[in-house]
């Protein structure tokens, strides 16, 4: 890219063209404070922060929308800059009169952050503007209008899903930001808003932490915690570990350390999803039947299936996400072997997503014993919580092993592509009975929203894709609605990247934080001693000794799923 | 076809919406632009009070303003034109218009929504049937306008300006809205260059006793005291004239507050919530006119669009030169 001179607080810098004001001082490590802007969305320069002064202009300019050129002068902390971020801020402080103290969020707050910077204690004005004393909850997660500065990063993201369901209502003074009464339209808990609020104002539910605290309380519990495969690549930010520092070990003995009796990963879970879904996938292929299959482990995107398109229900894999069927596992077959008493079980999953959350409720998941498969979900940025809060620090942290064995396979899971590769690997070693060559499928790896490859394994001609992205997922639906045989399997990420881009995940969340989370388990799955989920010794003996009629495997790890009326959303006035 | 770009930049003819922008240049600039088709857009919102020179050239000069969108058409190859009227011009011009227009692409539509449609930004938004807001600039309306196609938006004054220059009968005239405390109000046709004293001085409109003025509109036009006169105007031309002791500046002040409180459309948060804070405070029986001052500023330097800045303009001006407050 070409290069141009600038100078920034007098100081003269050589720049790339091309890009806008703030871009460039964020490259040099010039703090110009902003909210609304974010590198995975469109400028809309609404929260009028990053204001600087141009030399040869009258009035300020949002460094978010002006892009540099030659000779240009840039003041970004004038008098005049700070007085006018000063009003604007406190318009914000306004309608946002709670106090910060006990705020979950604190930690991750901008606008706390430059409340104190800029001095702003309390509102100088009186009342709270109109609409912003609403708060909704859809599923799991609650907008807070109070908080709300009407940046419109949510609807945003919300219409790149392709969902459309948080909308921008009224205008003027009485604005809001709201989720939408038109019943085709309803959320799926994919989490992205709340990924991309600079305000806290779209965060997740967080009850289930005060539920998991009482539960660690109990003295009679054995609670058993499992965490998804991309907590490993994405806990470390929250504690400031580089990545690749942290290992599955250290999260292993912080979790022991709160209290958890037995820590599961839910990579060996994923090793029996791809271990059934391989034969489901060559069974489907065999008949010809319910092609292309589409995966089912992601929450948000089968909630996305059944209200969307819940024609396509019968395509997707009924193999169950790999948290439920590790929650299962440990609920019946480990149970036994352990002689635990099902009463006295818990099982916690720490998860990338809110629609986990969702997921467990599920009643169709209920394993025969009665008991849900998965008792409560935390995200990793409310393990953070409270990890901190017990002043567990995870760089200090002593390491413990894990309860079970998981394969490369099940670790790469986190990454979009992921549960393609590892599927393929051990369809791979059932159709011919030889050992996979491991390059081969790597071709479905990346960050990008679609990709799509071609595999020979014995005489089928394997047509496959991977997106992420549920806009991405619905171009795909119409492509292969319109040319049928175009595919025979799919797998479907809601989330930008796949679960390293997720909801619940350590902000701020961007195309370099997710290639750098991917690239984590890219590596884990190299140095694994197994790659392979069919060669996992502790599904291997799941196999021989429990799940050996087609009954049992089914009851804990197949499910089933239905067309989906609205849900919509309730309201709380305060 | 390209001499009237030529003769446009000769005469350096500007804009008359308020904004002072080349003509010339403008026309340049979507004639050289890439695109299929070209859209050329006449604004008649003319939204802003005490602003009414479009609609009496409308009433007057239809024809002009016909031939003025013509050269357009006649310039860029495939262009279809809209001329967008606010409703009261809407309901007594279009018929008059439409019967000139006969068989010329041109359409005229009725203004959707309020003083924001007047933006040229806004009207495109809302010619395409979307949300009544603003859009980032750039890419400019001469690059992607009207559904992303390079568009031409004018002023009904600037396209009767362009025929009369394209007629070689120009004669470097503009027209005056002229109103308040004054013997003879109307719209005339002056020499563009007056300053605002001759201007009030030619039709017989200077005040006897002291006076202030508001120039640019009564919404978002700005104050100025007897001793600011001796300039040209700035932006759109319309003088408002108020008489110094009578007049209640504080009930003016609150006028204006209240009606951009009725027509912002909340987009940025600048003029979301400093238009609803500065009503909140000058609703209060003593208003504190030092913290409007601080609201006005701000509207001034940070607004995402002239709606905001123009509150900003017209509270600051005011406050400052007839409130006796102080930042």
């Amino acid at each position: 890219m070409a290069k141009v001179k600038i100078k920034i607080n007098d100081q003269e810098f050589e720049v790339e063209e091309e890009k806008t004001i703030l871009e460039v001082s964020r490259e040099l490590n010039l703090d110009i404070p902003s909210l609304c802007s974010h590198p995975d969305l469109e400028v809309r320069a609404n929260c009028r922060i990053c204001m600087v002064e141009i030399k040869g202009q009258k009035s300020l300019t949002p460094a978010c929308q002006t892009m540099v050129k030659d000779g240009l002068e840039i003041i970004t902390d004038s008098e005049r800059i700070k007085k006018a971020r000063k009003t604007n801020l406190e318009f914000i402080r306004a309608n946002h009169q709670k106090s910060c103290d006990t705020c979950l969020w604190k930690e991750d707050c901008q606008l706390k952050k430059l409340f104190e910077e800029y001095n702003i204690t309390l509102s100088p004005y009186e009342k709270i503007r109109p609409n912003k004393k609403k708060k909704y909850q859809f599923g799991p997660v609650i907008l807070d209008a109070s908080k709300c500065i009407e940046c419109r990063n949510c609807v945003e993201v919300c219409q790149n899903q392709g969902i459309s369901f948080l909308e921008v209502n009224d205008y003027g003074s009485q604005i809001s930001i709201k989720p939408s009464d038109n019943s085709y339209r309803d959320c799926t808990y994919c989490g992205q808003c709340v990924s991309h609020c600079p305000a806290n104002a779209l965060v997740m539910d967080t009850s289930s932490l005060k539920r998991v605290e009482k539960m660690l309380a109990a003295k009679k519990l054995i609670i058993i915690v499992q965490i998804a495969p991309s907590v490993r690549a994405t806990l470390n930010e929250e504690f400031k570990i580089p990545y690749g520092k942290m290992t599955p070990e250290h999260i292993a003995g912080a979790l022991k350390q709160l209290g958890f009796k037995y820590v599961f990963d839910t990579s060996t879970g994923a090793d029996f999803t791809t271990f059934e879904e391989a034969k489901e996938l060559i069974e489907r292929l065999n008949q010809h039947k319910n092609l292309p299959m589409l995966t089912s482990c992601c929450p948000a995107w089968v909630k996305y299936v059944e209200f969307y398109r819940p024609e396509l229900i019968p395509l997707l894999t009924t193999v169950r996400s790999p948290h439920i069927i590790m929650g299962g596992y440990l609920k019946t077959y480990w149970l036994k072997k352990q002689k635990i008493n099902s009463k006295n079980i818990k099982v916690i999953s720490i998860m990338p997503c809110l629609a986990k959350k969702y997921e467990i409720e599920r009643p169709e998941l209920r394993l025969k014993n009665g008991l849900k498969p998965v008792d409560e979900v935390l995200t990793v940025r409310e393990l953070a919580i409270l990890l901190k809060k017990k002043n567990i620090d995870l760089k200090e942290v002593a390491k413990a092993p894990l309860d079970a064995l998981a394969s490369g396979a099940g670790i790469i899971y986190g990454a979009s592509g992921g549960v393609m590769e590892s599927a393929l690997r051990t369809a791979y070693y059932l159709m011919t009975q030889k050992e996979p060559p491991m390059v081969q499928f790597e071709a479905v790896r990346g960050i990008e929203g679609f990709k799509k490859a071609r595999y020979q394994i014995n005489q089928f001609n394997l047509k496959v894709a991977v997106v992420s992205g549920l806009n991405q997922a619905e171009k795909l639906i119409q492509d292969f609605k319109a040319k049928p045989n175009l595919y025979d399997y799919i797998e479907v990420m809601a989330c930008p990247g796949g679960c390293i881009g997720g909801g619940g995940l350590p902000l701020p969340t961007n195309k370099e934080v997710r290639q750098k989370r991917a690239s984590v388990l890219y590596q884990l799955d190299e140095k694994a001693k197994i790659r392979c989920s069919h060669n996992n010794p502790v599904l291997k003996e799941a196999y021989q000794d429990y799940f050996m009629d087609k009954k049992t495997t089914e009851s804990v790890f197949h499910t089933h799923f239905q067309k989906k009326k609205k849900e919509g959303y309730k309201i709380n006035k305060k | 076809m390209d001499d009237i770009i030529q003769k446009l930049k000769e005469i350096n003819l500007k804009g008359r919406g308020g904004a002072n922008f080349p003509v010339g240049l403008k026309w340049e600039l979507v004639k050289n632009a890439p695109g299929t088709k070209k859209y050329i857009i006449c604004n008649g919102a003319e939204g802003e009070p005490g602003v009414l020179k479009d609609g009496y050239i409308l009433e007057h000069y239809p024809e002009y303003v016909i031939g003025g969108i013509k050269c357009a058409l006649d310039l860029f190859y495939n262009s279809e034109a809209y001329i967008y009227l606010n409703k009261n011009y809407f309901y007594r011009f279009a018929d008059k218009l439409r019967k000139l227009i006969a068989k010329l692409p041109i359409n005229v539509v009725k203004e959707k929504g309020g003083y924001l449609a007047g933006e040229e930004t806004t009207l495109l938004e809302s010619l395409e049937g979307d949300r009544l807001e603003p859009r980032l600039r750039p890419p400019y309306p001469t690059e992607q306008g009207l559904w992303s196609f390079p568009t031409l938006i004018n002023n009904v004054e600037t396209f009767y300006a362009v025929y009369l220059i394209s007629q070689n009968k120009y004669e470097y005239k503009r027209f005056f809205t002229i109103r308040g405390e004054v013997k003879k109000r109307g719209n005339f046709e002056l020499n563009e260059n007056l300053t605002i004293k001759e201007v009030l001085k030619e039709t017989a409109n200077l005040p006897v006793k002291k006076f202030f003025v508001q120039v640019g509109g009564e919404a978002s036009g700005e104050f100025l005291t007897m001793e600011e006169i001796d300039q040209p105007l700035k932006g759109t031309a319309a003088i408002t004239v108020y008489d110094l002791e009578k007049t209640d500046k504080l009930k003016l002040l609150r006028q204006i507050a209240k009606f951009f409180l009725k027509e912002h459309c909340g987009k940025c948060l600048t003029c979301r919530e400093g238009v609803y804070r500065l009503n909140e405070i000058l609703n209060k029986r003593k208003p504190d006119l030092n913290k409007a001052l601080v609201i006005s500023e701000v509207l001034k330097e940070t607004s995402f669009c002239g709606l905001g800045s123009g509150c900003g303009q017209a509270a600051y001006s005011l406050i400052t030169k007839f409130l006796n407050a102080e930042i």
